[in-house]
């Protein structure tokens, strides 16, 4: 066959103008492409950078549009947001929610997800994924009151349980897609050398996972720092998250621009910390069953 | 079983931790799967109940005062209340339209840009990664000094092209497209990873024959690329649109109680929250949520059975 078509190969390839304008617009297509990406790199990149430029300003410099690049950068906001407005407080609030709320999740959820991987439980799975639809403010009212005649509004219990009810369905929905992807045969071959299917899976499965618990846990913990509609409603004065800390900021009079462009920036640094260095595992769970038809 | 067999022959002599360990085997399918559906059953099936029961109230102030069976009165109200209901609704679709089209198209756009490998690739990820994690209520009041009318950088960066400051926010008719473009520049990462993992999935085959058959790019984009990618599209659309549809955290954070004082961005939820929380009408806001739960469900089970017709 091969020596049969090469022969007539460069026959098919007769319109050789069209070759010649290729290269042409090929070079066309990567110019443009280089544009491009930078326009979508200024595009996301350009609005966080004006926050934090203006974090780093006087109220007054922040009012002079002849001062937007060059001015005197200062630390006052900093000072004040971390200082008098008890951000450290707050900050170890958040994370601490979102840490025990993805620890226990993942308690909950991996051993979930893999039941329902393996045993093809599609109705289960369905009534957990369920908790990813239903609009939040449904569930806040029997919440609240439920927690409010509990006593247990404003402490860190009623949080944390509330923000597992976005953690969870995130993890389950990640890990079943993950344990989907991880063959049969090894817990197999290990029951068949004698360990009871709950072995195997903690013996075998569980250790293959860490890369998919990371992925869930990850992006659980961002979606609990982010959290702000259940943390408005359940958290107290001692128990109050970022997100909620910087909405309460602007309720006063006048807007303190240099102030909460720094608490904006106190709340998102951290996560952008951390999702620099776990990038590949965002991406993966962002991505998680997306492709799999 | 075999394992089974003789510890369970052996009578009294086993231990109980060896008749807790098999029995554990045995019905490890709902000693797994049981926690989580049971909290997440309790946390949802009686909210829901209790809200489905709330709605036929006329429970309002507080919600432990008495209230009275009302029967559909609030869905009565709610479903002929033209000032606030149906606007919100409107709002509520036509943000989430524009926003999802905007975000699968420019989305598609930059997954395009990004399918082949580039030198300073991983700068542009870290870019796309960005505005996806960044807590919504701090990129809300991000934006709101941006689009300050007097000292925002949106104006002064019209102001060197030439045009005239706009508003933005605090325009009647410019809040909801401000806020649906910050949406825009939040969400689009999500749908780029998406798309772009589909992408990446596909195989070269059906692409180069397209080439050898001498189709121009703009061809093999819509005749193969496309139609091939339609399944991931939908998932997009169908992830982002749940989220689109109950948008809160920008909304409130930009304008705040009851979407701004001509409740220019209050969309459903928006609307429910504040019913809810801000004003305590329990009754009306349980009838509101349901209404927009059966939306909810109806969109997605459209997409769900487009995507089926689609995979085929």
């Amino acid at each position: 066959m091969t020596l049969l078509t090469e022969p007539q190969a460069p026959a098919r390839r007769r319109p050789q103008v069209a070759r010649r304008k290729k290269p042409l617009r090929s070079r066309a297509y990567k110019t443009f492409r280089v544009v491009a990406l930078i326009a979508v790199v200024l595009f996301l990149i350009a609005p966080l950078f004006w926050m934090l430029l203006a974090s780093f300003k006087t109220n007054v410099d922040i009012y002079d549009a002849g001062k937007s690049f060059l001015f005197t950068p200062t630390g006052e906001n900093y000072a004040n947001v971390l200082q008098r407005n008890n951000y450290f407080v707050f900050i170890f609030n958040s994370f601490w929610v979102a840490f025990v709320s993805t620890a226990l999740s993942l308690v909950l959820g991996v051993p979930a997800a893999y039941a329902m991987s393996r045993f093809t439980m599609h109705r289960s799975a369905l009534v957990v994924l369920m908790a990813r639809v239903i609009p939040g403010v449904s569930l806040l009212v029997p919440w609240y009151y439920v927690f409010s005649n509990l006593k247990m509004v404003g402490g860190f219990e009623v949080l944390i349980l509330s923000h597992m009810f976005v953690a969870l369905p995130l993890i389950v929905y990640i890990m079943m897609s993950y344990f989907d992807s991880l063959p049969l045969e090894l817990e197999e071959s290990a029951q068949v050398d004698g360990l009871t299917p709950i072995g195997a899976f903690r013996r075998i499965t569980l250790p293959l996972s860490v890369a998919g618990m990371a992925t869930a846990g990850i992006l659980s913990f961002i979606f609990s720092w982010n959290n702000f509609m259940f943390a408005l409603v359940l958290s107290g004065s001692k128990t109050k998250t970022l997100p909620v800390a910087i909405f309460d900021f602007v309720s006063y009079a006048s807007i303190d621009w240099g102030g909460l462009m720094a608490a904006a920036t106190v709340v998102t640094i951290p996560i952008m910390i951390i999702a620099l260095f776990t990038q590949k595992y965002i991406v993966s769970g962002m991505t998680a069953g997306a492709t799999k038809g | 079983m075999s394992v089974l067999t003789p510890a369970r022959t052996s009578g009294r002599t086993a231990s109980a931790q060896e008749n807790f360990s098999a029995w554990a085997n045995r019905h490890r399918k709902w000693l797994f799967a049981a926690p989580a559906m049971i909290f997440v059953g309790v946390l949802i099936i009686f909210p829901l109940a209790w809200t489905l029961y709330l709605s036929l109230t006329d429970s309002q102030g507080s919600v432990r005062a008495a209230s009275d069976f009302v029967g559909l009165e609030n869905y009565l109200t709610v479903l002929t209340d033209t000032e606030r209901f149906w606007p919100a609704v409107g709002r509520t679709l036509s943000f989430t339209f524009v926003a999802l089209a905007c975000e699968i198209i420019l989305g598609m756009g930059i997954a395009l840009l990004l399918w082949r490998p580039f030198r300073g690739e991983k700068w542009v990820r870290v870019a796309i990664l960005l505005p996806l994690v960044a807590t919504p209520v701090a990129v809300g009041m991000m934006w709101r000094l941006i689009f300050d009318p007097n000292i925002g950088f949106a104006n002064q960066v019209l102001g060197l092209v030439g045009i005239p400051p706009q508003p933005w926010l605090s325009g009647q008719d410019s809040a909801l497209p401000t806020t649906i473009f910050m949406d825009v520049w939040q969400w689009t990462p999500m749908v780029v990873l998406i798309l772009l993992a589909g992408l990446t999935s596909l195989s070269d085959e059906p692409d180069e024959a397209a080439r050898m058959d001498g189709a121009s790019a703009v061809q093999r984009f819509f005749y193969v690329t496309l139609p091939l990618m339609m399944p991931t599209v939908i998932v997009a659309i169908l992830l982002r649109g749940i989220d689109a549809l109950k948008t809160f955290d920008i909304l409130y954070a930009t304008k705040g109680k009851g979407g701004g004082s001509f409740h220019e961005v209050e969309t459903l939820n928006v609307y429910a929250y504040g019913l809810s929380f801000d004003y305590n009408q329990y009754g009306l806001s349980s009838a509101v949520l349901i209404l927009f739960f059966m939306i909810i469900i109806g969109s997605m089970w459209l997409l769900t059975m487009r995507k089926k017709a689609v995979s085929k």
